[in-house]
């Protein structure tokens, strides 16, 4: 059967290539990760964001930008199920579409972040010396730039619009990898594993890249998933106040924003954006603790 | 050959100078962070927008306000000379007059930030004395239920978007329940009857024996706080879970259970005591946090502090006003830091 010798292979007491010892961990992780059942949820919900965005077309009624005034402020019913907001559009819909636009941020802000802030903390805590003062110092001018008020100055001289919001929350975010990461390599820098392969001749940037940065990567993970979260809120704080994604865009922020008003007579309005909001990043962070579990190399497994 | 002990003297007589090296050091890394930091707030008030003048007088100003900047701005020297311009009547305590208030902006700052101290440090306070228990007590109980619990309630604190939850909160604790003050930070009719001697209401009404007032500003510190509160609560707790995880895994943990230490003494006595260290980070971290977090939620509850003032600023187009929030916020905030890295430094041997 092969999905047995698959499984066999994969569970193997001994690897025979790298390759097959990657998979292993890979698939032991799978494993671990299987068994908490409060990851799993985070993966459903971060899975299901994603299909509703890609699918979004198909399960929406038009592109929730159309009003519809004859149906305005309409409770929570089985014709509209989170109720219509001041223009008559369906909540729901315009909750699908705005996924999207999370995803949006989320990825594009965390691919810039991530590379940067690990390549700047590792150089900085192994190499120490002047290199880690001048990286720090850099780094502390970026952390010492509060995300949304720094967000909110650049959106000030630039323009409201979601890319100067993503923009802005880049710049701000990489910084706290980069002291993560130095402070995970300045307690690695002197453990007896490192001068061991600086003794075989290990090259700086080969210690770097192949023992350090990836004892720097579980720590990276956690912050990345909670910094998920983070970035979301952001985004969605700044088009909370009118200077992220603008309407009649149905970022979710904005439609908490435009509810406002309507909070007391019509709560349904500002509540169920919020709900999305609050659903997606604990969904980031049930995933960002079951991958904790499961990667970091320091806790078991 | 050099004897042993003249090494030993020759580093007492350097102690003293060794010293002020270390002083200089982080003086000097301050000034740095300091031009870094102004650099950056330069570039986006001065450099960024299209035109700088139209920036700082609205498009409402007459040619004459309009020249009168210019020049005041230096705007037909060089960029180079600009800053230093710039950098010099920082250092004097000018950060410009602002256009909404037409009061210097560091005066308006003076006034709006004591509110948002008083904020974030209760909030802060809140985060420390429930989130540290929570956390410990999940690590101890890890897996079975009471650590799904304090792992839930957590995350969901630090899931919710701040804005939200303090509209809900209004909406519950306010509207419907009556239960606590509303927005803004005291009832209208006490307003002006203590002298801001800290700027801080609680100290002040206290100070001045005004217990009603006291309680007044109790009442509508309560929500802005705790809803500010939850993400400091969730963040300090989600890490002396993860820090406190790390050391029960120790081998000296084990060590201290094989001879039979009490299993409190080995929690708060052995382990507790390196997360300690770990947490001060953490704690500065976020209560430097909450002094710019503080934005939205002073925006929610009308609450007069340096968030709202350049929520306000910045939509009244005063850009003097929203830099100079953001430098003062951005001190602060390197200040916290700094500190939090020194008492890192201080109390853990390994980074010494």
């Amino acid at each position: 059967m092969p999905t047995a010798t698959l499984r066999g292979w994969l569970l193997a007491e001994v690897p025979e290539s790298k390759s097959q010892a990657r998979c292993q961990r890979l698939f032991i992780g799978w494993l671990a990760f299987k068994r908490n059942p409060v990851a799993v949820i985070g993966l459903l919900i971060i899975t299901s964001l994603v299909v509703v965005a890609m699918l979004a077309p198909w399960l929406t009624a038009g592109d929730a930008l159309e009003p519809d005034l004859a149906n305005r402020l309409r409770p929570p019913g089985s014709e509209h199920w989170f109720g219509t907001d001041e223009l008559g559009r369906d909540i729901l819909d315009r909750i699908i579409w705005g996924s999207r636009i999370t995803l949006y941020i989320v990825g594009l802000v965390s691919i810039i972040v991530v590379p940067i802030g690990l390549l700047i903390g590792v150089v900085a805590g192994y190499i120490g010396g002047w290199v880690d003062t001048v990286l720090m110092r850099l780094t502390d001018i970026f952390l010492a730039f509060p995300r949304l008020i720094l967000a909110m100055a650049l959106v000030a001289a630039l323009g409201p619009g979601l890319e100067n919001a993503v923009l802005a929350i880049a710049l701000t975010t990489w910084s706290p990898f980069a002291r993560i990461a130095r402070a995970e390599a300045l307690t690695i820098r002197s453990s007896d594993f490192i001068l061991a392969a600086r003794m075989q001749g290990v090259s700086t940037a080969g210690i770097l890249a192949r023992h350090v940065a990836p004892l720097c990567m579980s720590s990276v993970i956690v912050r990345l998933t909670l910094d998920m979260a983070g970035i979301i809120l952001t985004a969605a704080g700044l088009g909370f106040l009118g200077l992220g994604a603008q309407p009649p865009t149905p970022e979710w922020g904005a439609m908490i924003s435009l509810g406002r008003q309507y909070l007391i007579d019509q709560w349904w309005v500002p509540t169920m954006p919020g709900i999305a909001i609050l659903v997606v990043s604990l969904g980031f962070n049930l995933l960002g603790d079951g991958l904790r579990d499961v990667f970091d190399p320091k806790s078991g497994g | 050959m050099i004897p042993a002990n003249s090494g030993l003297a020759a580093a007492s007589n350097l102690a003293l100078p060794a010293k002020l090296v270390k002083v200089g050091g982080v003086v000097a890394s301050l000034l740095l962070t300091f031009i870094g930091l102004t650099a950056i707030t330069f570039t986006i008030g001065r450099v960024m927008p299209a035109d700088p003048v139209l920036a700082i007088v609205g498009d409402r100003a007459s040619q004459e306000v309009y020249d009168q900047v210019f020049l005041q701005l230096g705007l037909d020297k060089p960029i180079y000379i600009q800053y230093f311009k710039y950098l010099g009547q920082l250092l004097q305590g000018d950060l410009g007059t602002s256009v909404m208030t037409g009061q210097p902006v560091a005066d308006d700052i003076l006034r709006f930030f004591p509110a948002t101290l008083e904020l974030a440090t209760v909030a802060t306070l809140l985060g420390v004395f429930v989130g540290i228990p929570m956390g410990v007590l999940a690590a101890v109980n890890q897996g079975r239920w009471i650590d799904h619990v304090v792992r839930i309630i957590g995350l969901i604190g630090y899931s919710a978007p701040i804005f939200w939850l303090g509209m809900i909160a209004i909406l519950i604790f306010y509207f419907k329940l009556d239960w606590v003050a509303g927005p803004g930070r005291l009832d209208v009719f006490y307003d002006s009857i203590v002298d801001p001697v800290s700027g801080i209401l609680i100290l002040d009404a206290a100070l001045a024996g005004e217990w009603e007032i006291f309680h007044n500003a109790i009442s509508h510190l309560i929500l802005p706080s705790s809803i500010l509160g939850t993400f400091a609560l969730a963040y300090i707790a989600r890490m002396t879970r993860s820090f406190m995880l790390d050391q029960l895994s120790q081998e000296y943990i084990l060590t201290a259970r094989v001879k039979g230490i009490p299993e409190w003494q080995v929690i708060w006595g052995h382990a507790f005591r390196n997360v300690l260290v770990q947490l001060i980070t953490i704690i500065g971290l976020t209560y430097a946090s909450l002094l710019e977090g503080s934005v939205l939620t002073e925006t929610i509850f009308s609450w007069p502090g340096i968030g709202l003032y350049i929520t306000n600023s910045l939509f009244n187009n005063d850009m003097n006003a929203v830099l100079g929030g953001t430098i003062v916020v951005g001190i602060c905030f390197v200040g916290i830091n700094m500190l939090s890295d020194l008492l890192y430094k201080l109390v853990d041997p390994r980074v010494r």
